[in-house]
């Protein structure tokens, strides 16, 4: 964290860059928040570590109307979803310092919390530089202690790998924490009848209360004005008439984002409600993959996704029918 | 608030024998803005249509519904009369009652009810409509003919004719296609190079047809009256304007193996070649994974012995692009690869043809000089036994499901032939049905029975087994005669379906044109718009529409010619109103929409947008109305919504679904 807030320094100081995106210290030791810093002076909160699991390159559509470059903090994972919002023009190249920061695999504090660990004042093993498989917790309770890998992240456990696909410079090493496999979840989803999955989804999304920290955390959500907030369509109003209205936000969301989503796993990390939201997304990578080919979004910012793209190879619709 | 009038049709007893079409009208009145309805038993008549303008006019309408036939039929009909009315055109939308709803139920209730949602859905839509205009668009007087067979001769040749500029893409090194490739034609029994080659030689003399053959259509753009189109003309390795066609580096090439695709692989030729004598033009080409001076670099024997220095082997693709007003689609037909069909020994005995290819050991210069022989040993067979339908009118997915039209003349027509030169040979044919519909047909048919005693026997062949002394084993039963049949044969002839060539589903694909399960180009009517494809500009001729003989495929490629020729007189054509926009303030920018539209009509500006307040520079969509078809593609692959069809927006479509789900 040490080199990083330096170099950043560096950085501000010899103007190549006007401002630092990266994270600061939130209220309490595991909620770090993404962060403008335009200053040394303003650095001295900036924090890297087991909690920033946040993927900034979302802030950097905004970052791109500003003055100057942005020196961006992307984790690998992240790097993705810069590429996906370059190849869509939403983000600019050119205002970007892309620091590729390393990254041991992020954590969840519900995680954390369900191993009966509360009250947390201060937390031991979560900076980079802890090699640590074990994370200490100073709680009002006394000293309590779990696993590194047990407390990460879903998307850790499956994670792209520790390559940065587009940067400026990298800082910190990472570790490829992949321990599961990407679509065990969705196979078993499709191993269920009809009716044990419209239980699921039903169990799972009528935890919904449509915060909307999904949508606004999704780098593919990045439209000027979303579909739901529109009185273009109807459909804002449209989906307020039932308790049928999160099954189609959700929905509909993961048709919007289908083919464009990295997999970063953002939607699933701020859900409130702790609803595997990724499930949906990944459903389509799975499909994209066996229909089109092996396909990951935001690889590069070039290929044209398979989905908005033909080729004569491309499967015929009547596929569908036969699945 | 329009003010909708509805025009229930009875279409004779079409759609009234199944729906209560006074129910219908009474049901419409209740529907928001409608204020007239009314029903007639013929709506597209021309009382009919005076209804519409008498109501236009008394009741001050500003949108009307037609509940009638499909779209595809009359929606021009109802269209031009509002437009006569004083109606914008766009402010008529067609309900579907009788493909979507009376020919296809049978309950007389359930039918109304169904009849009722499918006007509402119509009503909630003009409700939306606003007048749209259509723009104009110039046309380009020069046609592209792709395949160079009888048909798109025969196209050709006539579009020509009537003075437009032809040009024909042949993927082969010579014009002529199949036909070139026959023997004799029933069922007059004349000699198919008599009839054919005069035809190319008038092709390629004519001042106002080019001809490129060993070139295929690389990319088309554009719509019609306005094609582009980038036709690939394949390095030939020979310059064709030295070229004297003498034919000496055929005679010398050492590499004399590949086998040879005009004579259906029976022979071999040499690695330059033409693929035929007649070949026109008699310019030869490189087989470049044949030739030795290509695989090795040791060779150059061809252009030692050319006295006009035509050989190059540096001679690359060239891409030649032209702009075309209509586009004829003739590109043919091949027989169907026989590996479902191993019980007929194809693949196992020399002595298992295909009727094809004895069409080329029937002729005089094909790999026998024209004698019958078994390619096995060379010996004169004296029993032949020809088995039909293979792979046609078949009921699983082994062949295909029709019925290849030729089979039965062409096998009526070689077991004559071979009766009347060889009279010891014996000939069995076993067949479903013989079908000889056609001038001169059947009595065709009935002399190859009676008179030549073709043995004609109803039944199908079970299996063929090759014998160790090189005989085959024809294994059958006799329907009529209720009995298996053992029969020996010296050669069995396999009579298989022919389907599309293989190469039309790519070019479909280039010119959005529609085309069916077995890959034959869909009409724009089956009956009524045979000749034209779906996508305006865009003509079918020959069996790339279906399966047909020579005089079908002449009288159609005929046919195709007028069309393209109809439209290569207009000067001007109205484009679709019906295109794209997008919203400028929702747009993303993010190219989706150009990514998928086929057409390239989606570019992007940087423009200064006014964003309730917030000045700034953007990236947006900009659609070339010009260009867009009106499909829809950007407007679903939107992610904003930012992208509309005018015509066809989200909103109307949304009220469409709502109308009927209510």
């Amino acid at each position: 964290m040490q080199e990083l807030i330096t170099r950043a320094k560096e950085l501000l100081e010899n103007g190549t860059v006007a401002r630092v995106l990266g994270w600061k210290a939130g209220d309490l030791p595991y909620n770090p928040e993404p962060a403008y810093f335009t200053n040394a002076e303003e650095l001295k909160d900036f924090v890297y570590n087991g909690f920033c699991g946040a993927n900034l390159s979302k802030y950097m559509i905004e970052a791109s109307k500003l003055e100057g470059k942005t020196l961006v903090c992307l984790k690998p994972c992240d790097t993705y979803s810069f590429n996906q919002l370059l190849k869509e023009h939403r983000v600019d190249r050119e205002k970007a310092y892309i620091v590729g920061v390393g990254c041991k695999g992020k954590l969840n504090i519900e995680k954390v919390k369900s191993f009966g660990i509360k009250g947390i004042e201060s937390v031991f093993g979560a900076e980079m530089t802890d090699n640590a498989d074990t994370l200490t917790f100073q709680t009002i309770y006394g000293e309590k202690t779990c696993s590194y890998a047990e407390a990460m992240l879903e998307r850790c456990h499956v994670c792209k790998g520790k390559e940065h696909v587009i940067y400026d410079e990298l800082i910190g090493e990472s570790k490829d924490t992949k321990d599961a496999e990407r679509f065990a979840e969705v196979e078993k989803i499709e191993a269920m009848s009809p009716e044990e999955k419209f239980a699921f989804f039903q169990k799972e999304l009528s935890k919904c209360i449509r915060c909307n920290a999904c949508r606004n955390v999704c780098p593919a959500c990045s439209c000027r004005k979303c579909v739901f907030d529109s009185t273009k369509f109807d459909s804002a109003q449209k989906a307020n008439v039932d308790s049928f209205e999160e099954k189609m936000f959700h929905i509909i969301r993961a048709f919007h984002v289908a083919g464009r989503c990295t997999d970063c796993g953002e939607c699933s990390r701020v859900c409130p409600q702790g609803i595997p939201l990724h499930l949906f997304n990944r459903k389509f990578i799975k499909d994209i993959n066996e229909l089109y080919g092996e396909f990951q979004a935001g690889a590069d910012a070039e290929t044209k996704g398979p989905l908005t793209n033909f080729t004569f190879d491309d499967a015929e619709p009547s596929i569908v029918a036969n699945r | 608030m329009q003010r909708i009038g509805v025009f229930v049709c009875h279409c004779g007893s079409n759609i009234a024998a199944t729906v209560d079409v006074k129910k219908v009208v009474e049901m419409v009145q209740m529907e928001p803005g409608v204020v007239h309805a009314e029903d007639y038993q013929y709506m597209c008549s021309e009382a009919g249509q005076a209804k519409i303008a008498a109501a236009i006019h008394e009741k001050n309408l500003t949108g009307i519904v037609v509940c009638s036939c499909s779209p595809r039929m009359h929606e021009t009909t109802f269209r031009t009369a509002a437009e006569r009315a004083g109606l914008n055109p766009y402010m008529v939308e067609i309900a579907n009652l009788r493909e979507h709803c009376s020919w296809i139920h049978k309950d007389m209730e359930e039918a109304t009810k169904k009849a009722v949602i499918l006007a509402r859905a119509a009503i909630a839509k003009v409700n939306l409509n606003t007048p749209l205009k259509p723009g104009e668009s110039l046309v380009t007087k020069r046609a592209l003919v792709i395949g160079g067979g009888i048909a798109g001769i025969q196209t050709a040749i006539d579009i020509a004719d009537a003075g437009y500029e032809v040009d024909i893409v042949e993927k082969t090194p010579s014009i002529g296609g199949r036909m070139s490739q026959l023997d004799k034609t029933f069922p007059t029994l004349d000699c198919s190079a008599c009839i054919l080659t005069p035809k190319m030689v008038e092709a390629a003399s004519h001042e106002k047809i080019t001809i490129y053959t060993y070139s295929e259509v690389d990319k088309v753009s554009g719509f019609v009256g306005d094609f582009t189109v980038d036709i690939r003309k394949k390095a030939r390795s020979v310059d064709a304007t030295k070229c004297t066609g003498c034919g000496v580096c055929q005679e010398k090439c050492p590499s004399k193996k590949a086998p040879s695709e005009f004579n259906r692989g029976l022979n071999t030729r040499s690695a330059i070649y033409t693929p035929f004598a007649q070949a026109i033009p008699n310019v030869p080409v490189i087989d470049r994974d044949a030739c030795m001076k290509f695989q090795t670099g040791k060779c150059g024997v061809c252009e030692k012995v050319c006295q006009a220095g035509a050989i190059d082997y540096t001679q690359k693709d060239e891409i030649v692009t032209q702009k075309y007003g209509a586009i004829v689609v003739a590109t043919g037909f091949d027989t169907i690869k026989l590996d479902n069909y191993d019980e007929y020994a194809y693949s196992q005995s020399k002595d298992v043809i295909t009727s094809l290819e004895l069409e080329r050991i029937m002729n005089a210069a094909g790999p026998t000089k024209g004698h019958l022989e078994r390619l096995s040993d060379g010996k004169h067979p004296h029993e032949i036994v020809f088995i039909q339908c293979v792979g046609s009118r078949c009921s699983d997915d082994r062949g295909k499901s029709y019925c290849s039209k030729i089979c039965c003349m062409y096998t009526a027509k070689h077991a004559m032939l071979i009766r009347d030169k060889y009279p010891d040979v014996n000939v069995t044919v076993f067949y479903i049905d013989v079908r000889t519909p056609g001038k001169n047909f059947d009595e065709f048919y009935r002399r190859a029975v009676e008179e030549y005693g073709v043995n004609y026997i109803k039944g199908q062949v079970g299996k063929v087994i090759p014998q160790p002394d090189g005989k085959l084993l024809v294994q059958g039963s006799d329907l009529l005669d209720n009995k298996q049949i053992l029969k020996e044969a010296d050669m069995v002839v396999l009579a298989t379906a022919i389907e599309p060539e293989a190469s039309v589903r790519k070019i479909a694909t280039m010119l959005t044109a529609s085309i069916d399960t077995n890959n034959f180009l869909t009409e724009a009517h089956p009956k009524l718009r045979p000749v034209e494809s779906p996508t305006a500009g865009v003509f079918l001729s020959g069996v790339c529409q279906g399966p047909k003989d020579i005089p079908e495929t002449v009288a159609q490629a005929g046919a195709a010619a007028v069309k393209a020729i109809g439209l290569l007189a207009k000067d001007k054509l109205m484009t679709n109103p019906c295109t794209a926009k997008a919203d400028e303030l929702m747009c993303n920018g993010c190219s989706t929409c150009a990514n998928v539209c086929p057409y390239g009509a989606i570019s992007y500006e940087e423009k200064e947008i006014n964003d309730h307040g917030i000045r700034e520079v953007r990236r947006v969509a900009v659609v070339n109305n010009a260009l867009c078809q009106g499909c829809g593609a950007c407007t679903v692959a939107c992610p904003s919504g930012s992208m509309d069809l005018q015509g066809f927006s989200n909103r109307q479509i949304i009220a469409e679904v709502d109308a009927i789900c209510r």
